[in-house]
C-alpha cells in the first residue's frame, strides 16, 4: 500500500473554503454487504435500506457514544475502536462506559451522533493500536473527565476549534456518489475518512466537526492563510473548438486527481509502517494502521476495513502531531522489546530511569506501577547530585 | 476617449452598490450569516452616501428590493442637511414614489427607525404627513397596524381628528365607535363573532385570547385572508384539514417568484400530482412578465444552478433555486427556442431538488454546443466541480472560439457575497448582475451590458436618468 490508491474510489475536485480544502472521494457502486450499524443511524434505529434487500455486516465507528441495550445499565457507552458487527448483534461492541458525559449527550440532539470528546478518543486510539490494556484507558479517560488533561500530555482538537472547518463542512456539497473525503488544512492532510456506502457518508458527513485533530492542523487554522487554486488554468494553445475546450477540461481533471493521489495524499499510507488485522467477519477484514514514526514527516494512524478483494470499504486516519509522534516512537521501542524497560533504555542509549522519566512526562505515567515509578524517580535524584561537581 | 480613470471607477462602484442592493436582503445566505451580510451592506450604503450621492438616490428608481430601499430613504433623510434644497426636493420625490410601492410594514419600521435615531427635521414630518395621507383606507390600516401607527403619530407630531385619536390613544374612553372597523375592533375585545370582521393578523391574536381553536378560526377567517395570506396558509391549513383556505388561493394572480418558490415548498411527490396545475400557473405568470416581449428573445440556453447551495438558509429557503425555477419558465416564454440546463442534469424542472456539486463550466460546455444566441447563467457562482472550470470555458470561448461576441452570455447571481462587496463573478469577459425576483431578468440583463465595461459611466448616466423619468412619471 505504498502509494495512495483506493481501488473503486475515484478523486473528484475539491472544494475550498477558506484554509480548509476537503477532497470528496466517489464511488460508482457502493461496497455491498457492509453498512453503517443502524444504531448509528439515531434512535429509534431507522431500518437501513441496503440495495440487494439481504444480509449485512454492520460496522460501528471508533469512539461513537451510544446506550446499548442488555447492558444491565444503561449507561451511555463509547465503543473502543472501530467494530464490526453481525446485523442484529445482541452483544454490544467492546466499549468503556462514559459516565460523566451526560452533559455533551444532552446538548447533541436527539438522533444526533455522539462521538467521545477527542482527546479521550486519541488516547484511546494511542493505547489501542499498541494494544495497551483497555482498563488504562478507561482509568486514564475517568481522571481526565474529573481532572482535566495533564498539560504534559499532547491534546487533539475538536472539528470544531479548528478554524473554517465547520463553515467548510457545512457548505461543503456532497457529490453524488460520495462515499469519502480527504480533508486538508492549509494544504496538509488532517484525516482521511471512507465509508462503503454514500448513505453512510452522508449520515457522518456532520459528525466530522466532532472528529479529532493534532495540534499541528489546529495550529494552521489559526493561521487562516487561505489555500490556494492548485491546478493550473486552461491553456489557450491548440484550442480551435468546444470538443477541444471538453478534452482539456478532462485532461486537467485526471491532472488533478493524479496530482492528488500521488504528492497530496501521498503520504497517508507509511510504506514502513505496520498493519495489523483485528477482526475477520463475513469476508470483511478490519485492521489497523501504524505509520514508522519517523520525527518530521507526516505520520497517521488509522483503522480500516477490507473486503475479500482487498478493496478498502471502510477508512478513518488521523494524522499525528508532533508530540503525538514522539510518543508513538517511545510505545513502538517499548512494543519491539517486549515492554521491558530494560531492553528499551539500552537500545535507546540511556538508562532505565531516564526512560521511565521520559514515558511519565510524555503522559503515559499510567502505564507504570506507581511504587515502580517512585523507585526510578529516586534513583535519578541520587544520581543527580552525583553527577555535579562539587 | 473621452473616459476618466474617475468615472470608470464610478461606475463600477455604482454598479456594484445596484447588485447589492438588488439581492442582498440583510438575512443569512447560504455561505454567509445576516451578521456578514449586514455590516458589509451597511458600509456599501455609507460608501455610496459619502462619494455618489446622486447616483446613490436614483437608486430607488431601480429594482432594488424593499430592504435597500429603506435604508437608502432612512440615508437619505438622516444626512438631509448636507445637499442644497434643489437636490432635496428630487430626492424627496424619489422618497416619495418608492414609499407609495413599499409594503406598509416596511414603512411604519422605517419610521420606527427614524423616530429610535432621533431623526425629526421638517422634511421627515413633511413626508410621513404626506405618506399618510395618501392612504387609501385610513381606518383599516389603523386598526391592522395600531401600534406602528401610534409611534408614527407621535413622533411627527400629527394632529388627528375625530375617532381616529381616540382609537389610537384613548380607545377604552367611548362607549362605541362610529367607525364599523374600530366598533369590530373593540367588540372583539369581549365577543368571539366579531374576531371574523378584522384583518387576519389582528384576528389571530383575537382568537388566541379568546382560545378559538385553530381550525375553526382558519375555516371562517378565510374570506378576510389577503392573497399572500392564503398562500402562505395554504400548506399549513390543509394539516388543519381546512379545505376553504386551499380552495380559495388561486395560484393563477401570484407573481412568478413567489410561485416558484411555493412551488418547491411541496414535497416531490406533491409536486408531481399537481403537475398541471403548477406548471399552468408559473407559465400564466412567465407571460404577464414577458408580455410583448414573449418569443422575441431567439435562440436560448440557460444554465440553471440546482447545487446544494441553492437551498439558500433558513432564512431565505430555496430562495436561489426558486429564482432558476423561475427564470427557467420565464426565458422558455421570452425565447423562440429553448433549452435548459440544470447542474445536476436533471431534465423536469418541476422536480429540481438542492444538491450536489455546482459542475458549471461542464454545464457551459453543453450549452455552447446547442449552439444558442444566448447564454443566461443563474447560479451564486461557486463553481466548484471542478473549479474556476467556468471561468475558463468562458475566456477560452470569449477570445479563441467566438471574439465577435456572436453569442450574448449573461451570468446573473441570486447571492451577495459579503466579502467582496458585490455578487461573486464567473469571468471578467462575462456581464454579472445580481438579481433577486426572476421578474426583473429582462431589466437585468440590459443592465448587465454595463458591467462589461463597454459602456461608461456617461451613458450609464443616461440609462438611470431614462428609469428615474419613468419611475417617477406613472401616477400612483
Amino acid at each position: 500500500m505504498t502509494p495512495f490508491r483506493l481501488d473503486g474510489l475515484r478523486t473528484a475536485p475539491a472544494q475550498l473554503w477558506g484554509s480548509v480544502r476537503l477532497v470528496p472521494l466517489v464511488r460508482d457502486e457502493p461496497v455491498p454487504r457492509l453498512r453503517l450499524h443502524r444504531r448509528v443511524y439515531g434512535e429509534p434505529p431507522a431500518a437501513v435500506r441496503v440495495g440487494d434487500g439481504t444480509a449485512y455486516t454492520a460496522f460501528i465507528p471508533h469512539a461513537f457514544v451510544a446506550t446499548w441495550d442488555g447492558d444491565g445499565d444503561a449507561a451511555p457507552a463509547a465503543s473502543y475502536g472501530t467494530r464490526l458487527l453481525e446485523r442484529e448483534a445482541r452483544p454490544a461492541p467492546p466499549r468503556m462506559p462514559v459516565r460523566p458525559l451526560r452533559r455533551m449527550a444532552r446538548k447533541a440532539g436527539r438522533d444526533r451522533l455522539r462521538f467521545l470528546p477527542l482527546h479521550l478518543a486519541v488516547e484511546g486510539y494511542l493505547a489501542l493500536h499498541f494494544g495497551g490494556p483497555e482498563i488504562a484507558w478507561e482509568e486514564w479517560s475517568r481522571r481526565a473527565v474529573a481532572h482535566g488533561l495533564s498539560p504534559r500530555c499532547e491534546e487533539a482538537y475538536l472539528g470544531l476549534e479548528v478554524r473554517g472547518l465547520e463553515d467548510a463542512l457545512r457548505i461543503f456539497e456532497i457529490h453524488p456518489g460520495q462515499c469519502g473525503v480527504l480533508v486538508y488544512v492549509a494544504d496538509a492532510l488532517a484525516s482521511a475518512f471512507v465509508t462503503p456506502h454514500a448513505d453512510d457518508y452522508r449520515a457522518l458527513h456532520p459528525t466530522l466537526v466532532e472528529d479529532m485533530f493534532g495540534e499541528q492542523i489546529y495550529r494552521y487554522g489559526v493561521m487562516g492563510l487561505p489555500a490556494g487554486e492548485v491546478s493550473a488554468p486552461l491553456g489557450e494553445a491548440g484550442i480551435r473548438s468546444l470538443a477541444d475546450l471538453r478534452a482539456a477540461a478532462a485532461r486537467r481533471r485526471a491532472e488533478w486527481a493524479a496530482f492528488h493521489d500521488e504528492v497530496m495524499a501521498g503520504r497517508l499510507f507509511d510504506p514502513a509502517g505496520t498493519h495489523r488485522p483485528v477482526q475477520h467477519l463475513r469476508g470483511f477484514r478490519l485492521s489497523r494502521f501504524l505509520p514508522s514514526f519517523a520525527p518530521g514527516r507526516e505520520n497517521h494512524i488509522g483503522e480500516t476495513i477490507t473486503d475479500a478483494d482487498g478493496r478498502v470499504a471502510y477508512l478513518k486516519s488521523f494524522r499525528l502531531s508532533e508530540g503525538q509522534i514522539r510518543r508513538g516512537y517511545l510505545l513502538t521501542r517499548l512494543a519491539a522489546h517486549g515492554w521491558r524497560l530494560s531492553a528499551t533504555a539500552a537500545a535507546l542509549g540511556i538508562d532505565e530511569a531516564a526512560l521511565a522519566l521520559r514515558l511519565e512526562r510524555s503522559g503515559f505515567g499510567y502505564l507504570l506501577r506507581q511504587d515502580v515509578l517512585d523507585h526510578y524517580r529516586s534513583v535519578s535524584r541520587r544520581d543527580r547530585p552525583r553527577d555535579s561537581p562539587r | 476617449m473621452s473616459e476618466t480613470f474617475a468615472d470608470l471607477i464610478a461606475c463600477e462602484d455604482v454598479l456594484m452598490f445596484v447588485n447589492a442592493a438588488i439581492t442582498s436582503t440583510g438575512q443569512r445566505e447560504f455561505q454567509y450569516f445576516a451578521g456578514d451580510q449586514r455590516l458589509s451592506l451597511e458600509f456599501l450604503h455609507e460608501y455610496m452616501l459619502e462619494n455618489y450621492r446622486e447616483l446613490y438616490a436614483t437608486a430607488l428608481a431601480l429594482d432594488v428590493n424593499d430592504h435597500n430601499a429603506v435604508i437608502v430613504i432612512r440615508n437619505l433623510l438622516v444626512r438631509a442637511g448636507d445637499v442644497d434644497v434643489a437636490r432635496r426636493r428630487s430626492e424627496g420625490r424619489l422618497i416619495a414614489r418608492r414609499l407609495e410601492l413599499l409594503p406598509q410594514h416596511r414603512v411604519y419600521r422605517l419610521f420606527r427607525d427614524l423616530r429610535r435615531r432621533g431623526v425629526n427635521n421638517r422634511r421627515t414630518r413633511a413626508i410621513l404627513r404626506d405618506w399618510l395621507a395618501g392612504r387609501r383606507d385610513p381606518a383599516f390600516d389603523a386598526v391592522k397596524y395600531r401600534g406602528a401607527l401610534k409611534a408614527a403619530v407621535r413622533h411627527a407630531h400629527l394632529a388627528l381628528d375625530g375617532e381616529m385619536r381616540t382609537f389610537l390613544f384613548a380607545p377604552h374612553s367611548v362607549k362605541a365607535f362610529r367607525t364599523p372597523i374600530f366598533e369590530q375592533w373593540r367588540r372583539a375585545h369581549y365577543e368571539k363573532a366579531a374576531v371574523y370582521e378584522l384583518p387576519f393578523t389582528v384576528a389571530e391574536g383575537f382568537a388566541a385570547r379568546h382560545g378559538i381553536p385553530r381550525e375553526v378560526f382558519l375555516e371562517r377567517i378565510e374570506p378576510r385572508m389577503t392573497r399572500l395570506e392564503r398562500l402562505r396558509l395554504r400548506e399549513s391549513a390543509r394539516k388543519a384539514q381546512v379545505e376553504a383556505v386551499g380552495a380559495h388561493a388561486d395560484l393563477e394572480g401570484m407573481p412568478l417568484t413567489r410561485l416558484a418558490s411555493y412551488a418547491l415548498s411541496l414535497a416531490p411527490a406533491d409536486r408531481a400530482a399537481r403537475r398541471a396545475e403548477l406548471t399552468g400557473a408559473l407559465h400564466a405568470a412567465a407571460r404577464r412578465v414577458a408580455g410583448p416581449d414573449a418569443g422575441r428573445w431567439g435562440k436560448v440556453t440557460a444554465v440553471l444552478d440546482d447545487s446544494y447551495s441553492s437551498s439558500g438558509s433558513g432564512q431565505k429557503r430555496r430562495r436561489p433555486l426558486a429564482v432558476a425555477l423561475a427564470a427557467s419558465h420565464l426565458l422558455a416564454v421570452l425565447a423562440s427556442e429553448y433549452r435548459a440546463m440544470w447542474t445536476s442534469g436533471r431534465t423536469d424542472d418541476l422536480l429540481v431538488r438542492p444538491s450536489g456539486p455546482t459542475p458549471l463550466g461542464e454545464r457551459i460546455l453543453d450549452a455552447l454546443a446547442t449552439g444558442p444566441d444566448r447564454i443566461v447563467i443563474v447560479s451564486d457562482g461557486h463553481d466548484n466541480a471542478p473549479p474556476g472550470l467556468a471561468a475558463d470555458v468562458l475566456r477560452i470561448w470569449r477570445t479563441r472560439l467566438d471574439p465577435g461576441h456572436s453569442v450574448a452570455i449573461t451570468h446573473l447571481n441570486p447571492v451577495y457575497d459579503a466579502d467582496d462587496f458585490d455578487v461573486r463573478r464567473l469571468a471578467p469577459t462575462v456581464p454579472t448582475a445580481g438579481i433577486r425576483d426572476a421578474e426583473d431578468l429582462p431589466a437585468l440583463v440590459e443592465l448587465a451590458r454595463f458591467a462589461e465595461g463597454r459602456v461608461g459611466l456617461a451613458d450609464l448616466r443616461a440609462h438611470l436618468d431614462v428609469q428615474v423619468a419613468r419611475f417617477l412619471e406613472v401616477p400612483a
